[in-house]
């Protein structure tokens, strides 16, 4: 059995209905049990008081936000290399999920920074990328939405997902690379297993981040198969309007 | 129930609220969209069948 079997419409929509009921189950339940662990379960920090909570929506958000361009990425260059249709609509139906989580990422730290910072807004190397990332993701939308023909809409959103790529490796690593601004380095770095928060709070947040994961997948799952969907009836009737 | 947010319980609830609406509206209208979807290749594949 091969990965490639599902660039296959029908084989793709199979697939995500046997899986999408487990997706959904496991991200709501993560999302309760994290979120709820984070905001009524876990004590204040000693510096930042209460608004430590808002990390439970805003670390995950953040993650998305850079994965789902990345999700965006792959499927794109599956589309121009192998030409799978169902790759090209995963990723246009991935990209209103990113850019909702970089919403909620952009606005959860302008929250948390009046507070703890003294200010909405800094032009701090991550942020500054983020919104650069947010308004790709406009553009990207913006394309798909304004090329009628659906192949050639796919051929120029690919290619600006390449392009918006490097604002996306830029949020992630921003603070590395210029190693100044506001933002502090990440919390939990996965690759290096050194995160800086303790316990208490890192476990909802880690269950926060499997669920917004499964969230995104989910949504994912669903909107490819609207597209799917759509992309056959206008077929049907292109169709009929040319045998009628 | 309700944890003791202290001075920054706008900042907290205003985060969390946002946050939900906007999850909860791309739910919705994601599910909202696959239903038309659904129902709009449903019709045509009827009339087509017919």
């Amino acid at each position: 059995m091969s990965l490639w079997e599902y660039a296959n419409p029908v084989k793709f929509l199979g697939l995500s209905a046997r899986v999408q009921p487990y997706v959904w189950g496991g991200a709501a339940l993560c999302l309760i049990v994290g979120l709820g662990w984070g905001f009524f379960g876990t004590p204040d920090d000693y510096r930042q008081g209460s608004t430590v909570k808002i990390i439970y929506l805003h670390v995950p958000a953040a993650l998305m936000a850079i994965n789902a361009w990345f999700m965006m990425l792959v499927a794109s260059l599956v589309w121009l290399i192998r030409r799978h249709h169902v790759s090209a609509l995963a990723a246009k139906a991935a990209a209103p999920v990113g850019v909702t989580m970089t919403v909620i990422a952009l606005i959860t730290g302008a929250i948390w920074g009046q507070p703890m910072w003294g200010t909405w807004w800094a032009w701090d190397p991550r942020l500054t990328s983020f919104l650069i990332l947010f308004l790709f993701y406009l553009g990207y939308i913006a394309l798909w939405e304004a090329v009628e023909d659906p192949d050639t809409a796919a051929d120029l959103t690919s290619v600006l997902c390449l392009v918006g790529s490097v604002f996306a490796v830029l949020s992630r690593y921003a603070v590395k690379f210029w190693n100044q601004g506001l933002h502090q380095g990440t919390s939990v770095p996965l690759a290096t297993g050194g995160r800086t928060v303790s316990d208490v709070f890192f476990y909802p947040l880690l269950i926060s981040m499997v669920g917004f994961g499964l969230l995104f997948l989910a949504l994912v799952l669903y909107r490819t198969g609207t597209e799917i969907r759509l992309r056959r009836a206008r077929a049907l009737l292109a169709r009929s309007e040319r045998g009628a | 129930m309700m944890p003791e947010l202290g001075k920054y319980a706008a900042e907290v609830l205003a985060a969390y609220g946002v946050s939900l609406l906007l999850l909860a509206g791309l739910v919705g209208l994601s599910l909202n969209k696959g239903r038309k979807a659904r129902a709009t290749l449903a019709d045509i594949e009827a009339r087509k069948d017919g």
